[in-house]
This record gives C-alpha cells, structure tokens and sequence, in this order.
C-alpha cells in the first residue's frame, strides 16, 4: 500500500516485487506438475523437478566382469570394460567399492584397493582393474559410482497415462458428462429467468426467494435422498441406477438456482422500452423471449455455460455418487483420485494425469475468460 | 465408447430439441385454447388474460419440478432421514443426534471445520484484497491477475495432486522432491511428513483451497475498488491521509458490502469442502471434516442413511444464517421489480 500514492521510487518498485512474489507462489505449483509430467520417470525420483534442466545425478551400482575376462599386459593381470556396457550417456563422477563410501574415489584416478589391485573408473565409465596376482573367482569386483544423465523430457509419461492407465476413456466419459450437462439447463433456465424478470404472476417473489435459497443448500442435503430414489428407479424399472442420463439430470438440477438466478438478474436489467414496444406491435410472450431475450443474453448465457462446464468438469462428489468406477463410467476426477490411491508414489503417472485433467478447463479459462469474470461478478452467491 | 459419444450426442439433441418442442408446443397450444385472434373484441380480451395467467407457469414450469425433484424433495427428505436408523425403516428420534456429538470423528470434523472457516475465508479475502490494490497499481497487473486467478479453473482433486507433490516426504538425507522439503532441507531443516502432523496438517489442506479461492476474491474486491469513485480518494490526499489511512478508512468501508459477499461465499464453500479432504488424507490423522465425513457414512458398510442425513442436516444449519441474510439482501435489492 506504501505506494498507493505512486511518489518515491522505491515504493513503487517494492510494488512490483510483491506482486512478483505472489505470482510466483500462484503459479510454481502448476509448473511444478507441467515439468514433471515430461521428464523421464526416472529423473523425477532422482531429482526435484526445479532441477530438470540441470543433469541429475544418481548413485549406481555395478559388477565387474569376474576373472574369466582377464588378460595379461605388462606382467600385470587386467580386466577392462565400460560400466556401463550397454554405452548409454551418462557422465560418471565418482566411484567406490564399499556401499558405504560409493563416491570415495574421482572419476579417472586410480584407487588402490589394497594387495597392489587398483581400480580406475574413469568419466566415461571405461575401467581398468588391474593386479599383480590372478584374479579368482566367478564373482567380479562390486563398484558403485555416481553418475548424472543429461536432463531428458519425453512424451512418455502421456502415452503411458492415456492409452494403458485409462485415463484416455476417462477423458472421453467427463466429457460425455459436461457437455449435455452445460447444455441442457441452459434453455429451461433462460425460460424460468425470463418469466421471473418479465411476466406477473401470483407467487412469483415467493419462487425468487426460493431459489435464492437454493442457491446456497449445500449438495450433502440431496444426496441420500436422490441416491435412495435412483436404486429405486432403478430396481423398480430393472434398469441401472448409474447412468449417464441420471447424472446429466442431476447436475442439470444442481445447476439450475444459479442459472435461473444469474440469467433473472440479467434478463431483468434488460430495457423496459425494447420489450414494450415489441408487445405494442402484436408479439407474444414467446416470440418476445426467443426474438429479442435470447438474442440479447447472449454474454449472460456464455457466462453460465462457462460456470457449468467448469463445475461438472471439475466435480468429483456428484460423479461418485451417481456413477459407477468401471472403465466406461469413471470420470477424470474419480480416475485421478483413484490412481492417488494406486499408484501414490508413481509421480510420472500422478502429474501427467493431473495435467491432463486440468488442461481443459484451463483452455476454456483462458480462452473465455472475460465471460467468466462477468458470470462470477454478477453472481457471486453461489460458491462453486 | 463410440457409441456412448454417440448416446451423448443423441441426448444434446433428444434435451435440447426436447426443451425447445416443449416450449413451442405449450405455448401454441395455449393460443390454440384461448385464441386472441379471430374472435370477437370482449372474447379475445378474456382469452389473452387467461393465456396470461397460464403461460407464466409454462415458462417456469419446467424448473420447478427438476428444483422440487433435485433439491426441494431431497431437503425434506433428508430431515426426515436423520430421525431414522440406517436403512430408513424405523423412526428413531435424536438418537443419531446424540450419537454425533458423542462421536469422537464427528467432534473431530466439526472442530476441524471450525478452524477451516476461522481461517480459509479471512486467508482469502485479506490477499485477495492486498492483491487488488497492489495489481491495480502497475502495467502488468492484469496479466498478474489472470496467473493468480488461474487456480479457479482447477478442480480440487487436480489441486490436491499438485500440491501432494509439493508436500512429498523423502526419508531424511536423500533427494527431497518435493518442494516445501527440498527448500526445508535446503535451509538445514527436518523434513517432515506435512499432512500427517496431527492439528497443524489441517493447516496445509487449507493451502490448497487458499490457494484455488484467493483468485476468486481478488477478482470481486477489485471490481469494487474500481468502483470507489476518483474524486473520494483524491480529497482524501488532499486532506493528507498516508496510504495506510486511505485503505483502511477509506478504500475497505466502501466495498465493506462485497467483502461481505466474497466472505460468506468462501464460507460455504468451506463447508462443503470434501474433495480435498478426501484426496489428500481421507479424514486420517485427526484431518477429518463435516462434508467428507457424510460421504463416508454415506457408503461405510452398505451406508448409515440416517446417520449420514444428519450430517448433513448440521451442514444445512451452518449454512441457514447465510441464506436468510442472502434471500434478505435479495429482497431488498429487487423490491420493487
């Protein structure tokens, strides 16, 4: 606030750097999980995803090729190889023989491992063991080295979530959930607003208070009785009781006192004169409302369809009371917290299933984000 | 799975297409009844005032009965629930009442639930202000506004993933990647396994929603400052008052009707908070609140109606203060519309 005034320097710089400093907190938790989600699985564990451009560095442990690889050179005898074998890219920087000190020598010196064998690993992982007695034995020498691999990022983890844990179908069941969700209350709300706004009819206050209210019962109240009436549905018709079209329904009625609220506000602000003389020149109710409402609410309609999709996409209570967990019902929302359950410490699938689930909204946040502002400051009563 | 897209796109049809009949359908068949045109001058004046008496209830219609099914009924039925035993066959008066307060989960979750609404709305509504005023201040500040206000459009289980991987626990002495432990260990600390520490780790789930809401409230609070008008501040610098005055006795008493607004918004959304509750501890460690507690009740053991209803039932009540002082508000504002 030191600046609010705008005269010393250093205020208005301190400004800047609280702001910095809030963005910052705001936004390094869903960097966090972006970057994770493309690193290699094994460079997550290895290092914290702050560090995913620097090299990370692990501690590895091998076996020396045994006493059958030896050769003789100099009088001495010599096993040689690559640590590595396979020659993938990795840096070594240090090495060991004892899993307590498994960084004790530098990479490319030679350590001496007493009775006159010496050992000498070097950056590239080539080593040299080499003794003035035979080397016995089946089992070669245990080495331990610390070795950093370039950073790597990878596309991996997303084929890996989409198309093996299920979270593409999961995918594809949300939006089999949002869209006809978003869709329908849409029009049987614009109907109930307009008439609310515009026509008089006894108990008309009375129904605004009501949906006031409703606007602010917590979701706990319906959900037992409303669980309790689709099995009964359900036994009494022998059909499912878990079904898309149950869950379409109950969102669109969840959805509804906000909808109804935030398009009666709107519609209501509408001009008087547009309406009037629209009815002087012979039309209906009807015709007004498709004609020229309609029309005309258009950034109040976009707004509640933004709210709404947002709200059933992101909704996990309703998904889980209302549908099933089987592969073709499970929504992203049920899927990931099912996958914290089972796969609690598989970071890669974690974060990756993660992103995935909030890209979405993210996109339709971003893209439409001067609706949704509106929506949110001309209905700010209900609370998500 | 092509045919559920199919099914989907079959019912934005059959929905839409079906809402759009019905509409067009009752209203032409009310002009049907009642014609207005073609008949006499008097008839037609009767006819119109009775199409008027109906076609209120033809618009409306069509939300009043999803509303009575999805929320009315279920209101009611829920009371009548708590005074029944677990399957909902016998009447059992306050006994699920009493077995609440003497439950040592309840008593957890509702203490639980009281801290989060001591903290969680003031959390967000106090940076959510300071956030407005400081962005209304400099050339980036919409852009800054769109990063924190970002977390809105997360949903809570996405949020809870998120910040689990900033909590994460490494044993002592190896790689922490989690971040709150890599910087704690970093600075000499302890690591520490954040959301089993009994009391404080309440505090740590209350991040994420501080997290996910201050953005909502930072958009609200600074549309109301935008609103204070120019000439009020400038007579207040005028009349030499420092920044901290013009905030606290000039900005905060003239938006003091929306801090109300966002406050009690974020309140009840704390008190249905579930999501995150559920994902990242599922009420162990003495982390267990109202809203995940009913879920739990809901299911345990083929699921305790009763005892889950009045769970609920005591959400509704914290939640009743609110409503009547909105539906009051409402009355005033719309009075004579």
């Amino acid at each position: 606030m030191a600046a609010s005034t705008g005269k010393s320097f250093v205020s208005r710089f301190g400004v800047h750097i609280a702001v910095l400093v809030f963005v910052v907190i705001w936004t390094i938790p869903t960097l966090g999980i972006l970057v994770s989600s493309l690193r290699d699985k094994d460079q997550i564990i290895a290092s914290g995803w702050w560090n995913s451009f620097a090299s990370s560095s692990q501690t590895e442990a091998g076996r020396l090729p045994a006493a059958a690889a030896q050769t003789q050179k100099d009088g001495k005898y010599v096993i040689e190889g690559n640590v590595f074998g396979d020659g993938a890219k990795r840096a070594i920087s240090a090495f060991g023989v004892k899993a307590a000190a498994p960084t004790q020598y530098k990479a490319g010196t030679a350590a001496d491992l007493g009775d006159g064998v010496t050992l000498q690993v070097n950056a590239d992982g080539n080593f040299v063991l080499a003794s003035p007695k035979a080397f016995e034995g089946d089992r070669g020498q245990r080495v331990y080295y610390a070795s950093s691999a370039p950073p790597k990022f990878t596309t991996a983890n997303y084929d890996a979530v989409l198309f093996s844990e299920g979270i593409g179908r999961s995918f594809m069941n949300s939006l089999t959930v949002t869209i006809p969700a978003t869709i329908i209350p849409i029009l049987i709300a614009a109907f109930a607003a307009y008439a609310l706004a515009w026509m008089r009819f006894p108990g008309r206050a009375l129904l605004i208070a009501v949906i006031i209210g409703l606007l602010v019962v917590p979701l706990q109240m319906s959900l037992i009785p409303l669980l309790k009436l689709y099995n009964g549905v359900g036994t009494f018709f022998g059909v499912p009781s878990k079904t898309y079209l149950g869950i379409w329904l109950a969102h669109t009625g969840f959805g509804l006192p906000f909808a109804i609220y935030l398009l009666r506000s709107y519609i209501a602000g509408l001009p008087r004169e547009i309406m009037e003389s629209a009815r002087i020149d012979g039309a209906s109710d009807f015709e007004i409302f498709v004609k020229i409402v309609l029309p005309l609410s258009f950034p109040v309609l976009a707004s509640f369809a933004i709210f709404q999709f947002l709200w059933v996409w992101n909704d996990l209570l309703v998904a889980m009371v209302f549908l099933g967990t089987a592969p073709d019902q499970i929504v992203l929302t049920a899927k990931l917290n099912a996958l914290l359950g089972s796969r609690g410490g598989n970071w890669e699938i974690l974060t990756t299933s993660a992103f995935i689930t909030i890209i979405v909204p993210l996109i339709v946040f971003f893209s439409l984000q001067r609706y949704f502002v509106r929506g949110l400051l001309a209905g700010s009563v209900k609370g998500g | 799975m092509a045919a559920q897209i199919f099914s989907a796109i079959f019912v934005i049809i059959i929905g839409v297409g079906g809402c759009v009949a019905y509409f067009w359908g009752a209203n032409k068949l009310l002009d049907l009844v009642f014609p207005s045109r073609g008949v006499s001058g008097t008839a037609a004046v009767d006819n119109l005032r009775r199409q008027g008496l109906v076609r209120p209830w033809l618009f409306v219609g069509p939300a009043m009965i999803i509303l009575t099914i999805y929320l009315i009924y279920p209101v009611i039925e829920t009371l009548r629930l708590s005074f029944l035993d677990r399957g909902g066959a016998n009447f059992v008066g306050l006994a699920n009442y009493e077995w609440a307060f003497g439950d040592h989960d309840f008593r957890n979750s509702i203490l639980n639930n009281i801290l989060w609404l001591a903290v969680v709305p003031a959390a967000c509504t106090f940076l959510g202000l300071i956030i407005a005023v400081l962005t209304d201040k400099i050339w980036w500040g919409t852009i800054a506004k769109s990063l924190i206000f970002l977390p809105l459009a997360i949903s809570f289980v996405g949020a809870s993933v998120i910040w689990k991987f900033i909590y994460e626990y490494r044993g002592e002495g190896q790689v922490q990647i989690g971040l709150l432990n890599a910087i704690i260990q970093y600075f000499g600390g302890q690591p520490q396994v954040w959301i089993s520490l009994p009391f404080w780790n309440n505090f740590f789930l209350m991040v994420i929603l501080i997290w996910i809401q201050t953005g909502f409230a930072m958009v609200i609070l600074s549309s109301a400052l935008r609103g204070i008008p120019e000439e009020t501040l400038e007579a207040a610098v005028i009349d030499g008052a420092n920044p901290f005055q013009i905030f606290w006795k000039i900005m905060v008493p003239q938006i003091w009707g929306t801090i109300a607004v966002v406050w009690t918004t974020i309140t009840i959304l704390v008190l249905k908070v579930f999501d995150i509750v559920l994902t990242m501890t599922n009420g162990q460690w003495n982390s267990q609140v109202l809203a995940n507690l009913m879920f739990d009740w809901m299911f345990r053991g083929g699921g305790d109606f009763g005892r889950g209803a009045t769970i609920a039932i005591i959400i509704m009540i914290a939640v009743i203060p609110i409503m009547v002082w909105n539906i009051r508000q409402a009355n005033k504002e719309t009075g004579g519309h």
